[in-house]
């Protein structure tokens, strides 16, 4: 099917960017669109969704945690105690210090006097960091790395609630378009393959574009997902450009009436300055008329430790991320992170990743997350 | 990675540079910013705090060293106690008897297992062995599909079968025997620690294959978690080693530091790229000096070694040393650096990359050199001889034929005026003068000043007392350094890391020897890709 393929309309006047061609032995161009109108029987959609909490009662509970700091005062190895807890946690040196700055400021204020309170007032803030929109202990407009600033000691003003709604423009010839992105081996092609099921059931019908080109079998692995769940799928030639895969998504979704399209994107080191130019094109051609980019998604490992902050800053001023997805949360890593993410940034998580099946993504509980972030 | 370590102990080192001895608050001051860099490298809050009580200890018995600063006194501490965690020294892998040598890949979702297995599949043919991949990874979508697309890339059979990972591997083994290849590679499925019921499959596995070497594959951004992480698979597998993934990015890699430091198993090898040939064995000591900003020479004359053609190389040797340095000297020179894998790659080896430069070189653009080749392939073989015969409308001709801009072709005359002129004068004997740099290949990315700056006397003599070869001049590795954008000398390093001044043919005769003392004689050429 030479004919039919992918257009290079796209990349025309534009520079290649990315990866060398060549790099990966091409597998013959190919578009396919695997569309299965009827889907199935849906009545496995039917279970009830896992709770976070469910999902994370299952591992947590093996660190004793700070409630042995319960129903103490407060001497020098509870802050001792507090601060490895938060830093095993992933949150980092900057917002650790951050978080127990302003405690100690409380303490010595005679706020708080017992270990109880201590720990509550702790959760209490790690729950409103995550909660608001509102970049906590850092001086504003400071996005950088300098993220050191002791807490201003101010707690939080005029700030508004989060949204963590996936953005979605209900508009007459609108192509919405949600790219997902981050490094290797996070879990983007499963995650845009449950979004998928999600938006399927929800009665939206979604296109997927299978946009990482590079990895060998990435578009196989999508393809199942969009048999799995009911859902086309485009795709290119193996080693090819990606931005002509989602441009052609976005054309056929136009064409077919598909009103949503997850595009797929190969993982890549956010050093990669050449793969960063790839991806910033990427969101420019999607983003052409009738095509419409309503979210970025990066899609982050829990098991990611400080560099987590370094790709999230990298990634949004690439391709202006507008959310988190945190993945395998399922497992021992708790993704405290993403506190350092919300802190420094302002980038909140809109799902979490707990588990292989199609089930497993559900939206994002500050306070359920901060419960388990403390053991 | 590690830059924030070696930025901070530059940065103590400095502070104390200016005092006469140690006090106790000066060393305090210290470990807290010790501390706090590895922390921020991911080290287990754990092996940190042992890491830095191992510091104190060392530097509270350096009393008598006298002839040390203090500033210098804290950092050769660390050095000895990042090689004393992080191994000592490099896993010896030995094989089976009879054959196959089994090597179990184990860890978590994501962290590059099937890629590593490739990787490792091709490392192993490069030493000359034979073996087989065995896809056991059934649980994700495609993985047993990206397996076989990456075994045809380094050409190396793989092994699969619908049914389930016991079997799979059970087969497997029987396949290797079958076919008589001397190491089987059994890919498995990610799988979290806490899954019980995954991680006694894993077990089954295991039991079922036997492996002389279960690797864990470990990511290098992990955080806080890899040491649950190592620590279960340990319990479960009776681990070899590990291999870590993803150094290539700009994370710390802490998780190397904790890993060895809880579960005492060697880091094994090392992915540094996306490419299937950046991997190579571990080496704790080079790491530790790479930490420090030390760079990585060995590792980089290894890879020399082993990429470049030897003929080749003492050719172009000879002809250096007469002085001359054609366009074919130049291009063929390209060819060679491509074999070394990325430029930016290479780049990161080299001693004194500061964090500047090291950003600089993750963007160099290979590409660049590929727009290099096309202007001298779109050349005459008389005009490669000769430049001199290439006029205005033999420009306009090569910058259509490489679809380029005559500027573009100008700038590449200039800048190899510039090297046949270095060229003659280093074979006149006369010392390195300033080098244009990679400014010019590298579009202009601010990497203008490498060139000067890798060529200082400096840098030369400390090249000269890492490689401890017995060279007058040092212009071979000086060479390789100035010249990263044009590389003359690059080969001389090939040719054992000799100075120009020598016949080529000693200069091979030394690289032989050399690989011989390494690795037992044994280098295969790699198959150009």
């Amino acid at each position: 099917m030479p004919g039919e393929t992918v257009p290079g309309a796209p990349a025309a006047g534009e520079a290649p960017v990315g990866r060398p061609a060549g790099e990966a032995p091409l597998a013959e161009a190919l578009v396919e669109v695997a569309d299965r109108a009827e889907v199935e029987d849906r009545a496995e959609v039917a279970a009830p969704a896992p709770t976070f909490r469910e999902r994370l009662g299952r591992t947590r509970g093996v660190f004793a945690g700070l409630r042995s700091l319960r129903g103490k005062g407060v001497d020098p190895a509870t802050w001792d105690e507090l601060e490895e807890s938060l830093l095993r946690a992933d949150v980092g040196v900057a917002t650790t210090d951050a978080l127990l700055d302003d405690l100690r400021r409380r303490v010595r204020q005679k706020e708080i006097s017992s270990g109880d309170q201590l720990v509550e007032a702790l959760e209490g803030d790690l729950v409103d960091l995550l909660s608001f929109d509102r970049r906590w202990g850092v001086a504003a407009g400071a996005g950088s790395s300098s993220g050191r600033e002791p807490a201003s000691g101010e707690g939080f003003e005029a700030a508004g609630p989060i949204s963590r709604d996936l953005r979605f423009d209900d508009e007459e010839g609108v192509v919405n378009v949600w790219l997902f992105v981050g490094v290797n081996g996070v879990g983007k092609t499963t995650t845009v393959g449950k979004v998928a099921r999600q938006q399927v059931a929800m009665g939206r019908s979604a296109l997927l574009a299978a946009g990482d080109t590079f990895r060998a079998a990435a578009g196989e692995q999508l393809a199942m997902w969009a048999e799995r769940v009911g859902a086309g799928v485009v795709r290119g030639a193996e080693g090819g450009d990606p931005s002509a895969v989602v441009f052609d998504a976005v054309q056929r979704a136009a064409a077919r009436g598909n009103s949503l399209v997850l595009a797929d994107t190969a993982g890549r080191l956010h050093t990669k300055v050449n793969l960063v130019e790839e991806l910033k094109k990427i969101r420019r051609v999607a983003g052409r008329p009738p095509g419409r980019v309503t979210e970025v998604l990066l899609v982050l490992d829990a098991t990611t430790g400080q560099n987590g902050l370094v790709q999230a800053r990298q990634f949004t001023e690439a391709v202006a991320v507008t959310g988190v997805v945190l993945t395998k949360l399922d497992g021992t890593a708790k993704g405290g992170i993403v506190v350092a993410i919300q802190r420094e940034l302002g980038l909140p998580v809109k799902l979490v990743g707990l588990g292989e099946g199609p089930e497993d993504l559900v939206p994002f509980d500050p306070a359920d997350f901060v419960g388990a972030l403390l053991g | 990675m590690f830059d924030a370590l070696s930025d901070r102990l530059e940065r103590i080192a400095g502070h104390l540079r200016s005092r006469g001895r140690l006090s106790d608050a000066d060393l305090d001051e210290a470990l807290r910013e010790i501390r706090v860099a590895l922390l921020e490298a991911d080290v287990e809050v754990g092996v940190a705090r042992s890491f830095v009580q191992g510091v104190r200890e060392r530097c509270a018995g350096e009393v008598l060293s006298r002839s040390l600063t203090p500033g210098q006194q804290v950092v050769k501490a660390v050095h000895e106690e990042l090689v004393a965690v992080l191994g000592g020294e490099t896993l010896k892998l030995t094989y089976a008897s009879p054959p196959p040598t089994v090597v179990l890949l184990a860890g978590l979702q994501g962290s590059g297992k099937t890629t590593t297995a490739a990787k490792l599949a091709r490392w192993w043919k490069q030493q000359g062995r034979n073996p087989l991949l065995v896809g056991a990874d059934l649980q994700r979508p495609a993985a047993v599909e990206q397996l076989r697309v990456l075994g045809r890339q380094v050409g190396v059979t793989v092994f699969s079968e619908p049914t389930d990972p016991v079997s799979v591997a059970r087969a497997g083994l029987e396949e290797a025997r079958r076919l008589g290849r001397d190491i089987c590679i059994v890919d498995t499925a990610g799988r979290l620690t806490i899954d019980q019921e995954l991680m006694d499959e894993v077990r089954r596995v295991s039991d079922v294959v036997q492996p002389h070497y279960t690797l864990l594959v470990i990511d290098a951004m992990t955080g806080q978690d890899a040491v649950a992480t190592a620590r279960a698979f340990h319990d479960t597998l009776e681990l070899g080693g590990i291999i870590l993934t993803k150094l290539d990015g700009d994370a710390r890699g802490g998780a190397a530091l904790s890993v060895k430091g809880v579960v005492g198993r060697p880091i094994v090898f090392a992915s540094t790229g996306e490419k299937l040939g950046d991997f190579d064995l571990f080496h704790p000591d080079r790491m530790a000096d790479r930490i420090l900003g030390m760079g990585d020479v060995l590792s980089l004359i290894e890879q020399a070694e082993r990429a470049m053609d030897k003929e080749s190389v003492a050719r172009s040797a000879g002809r250096l040393m007469e002085g001359r340095f054609t366009l074919d000297d130049f291009l063929e020179q390209l060819q060679q650096v491509k074999k070394l894998g990325s430029l930016g790659g290479v780049m990161k080896l080299l001693p004194g990359m500061t964090k500047e430069l090291r950003q600089a070189a993750d963007q160099i653009d290979d590409r660049e050199l590929a727009r290099v080749e096309a202007i001298m392939r779109s050349m005459t073989p008389e005009e490669r001889a000769d430049p001199s015969v290439i006029d205005g409308s033999r420009r306009v001709r090569i910058a259509r034929g490489s679809g380029t801009s005559t500027q573009d072709v100008n700038q590449l005359l200039k800048q190899h005026r510039e090297m046949q002129k270095l060229v003659r004068s280093m074979a006149n004997g006369n010392g390195m003068p300033g080098m244009p740099g990679l400014g010019g290949l590298s579009g202009g990315k601010g990497l203008g000043g490498l060139g000067g700056l890798l060529g200082s006397r400096k840098q030369l003599a400390a090249l000269r007392a890492l490689g401890g070869e017995p060279g007058d001049g040092g212009e071979g590795l000086a060479g390789l350094l100035a010249g990263s954008g044009g590389l003359p000398p690059l080969d001389a390093v090939a040719a054992g890391g000799r100075p120009p001044g020598q016949s080529g043919a000693r200069g091979q005769r030394g690289a032989k020897g050399k690989n011989k003392k390494k690795k037992g004689g044994r280098v295969t050429p790699p198959k150009d890709r």
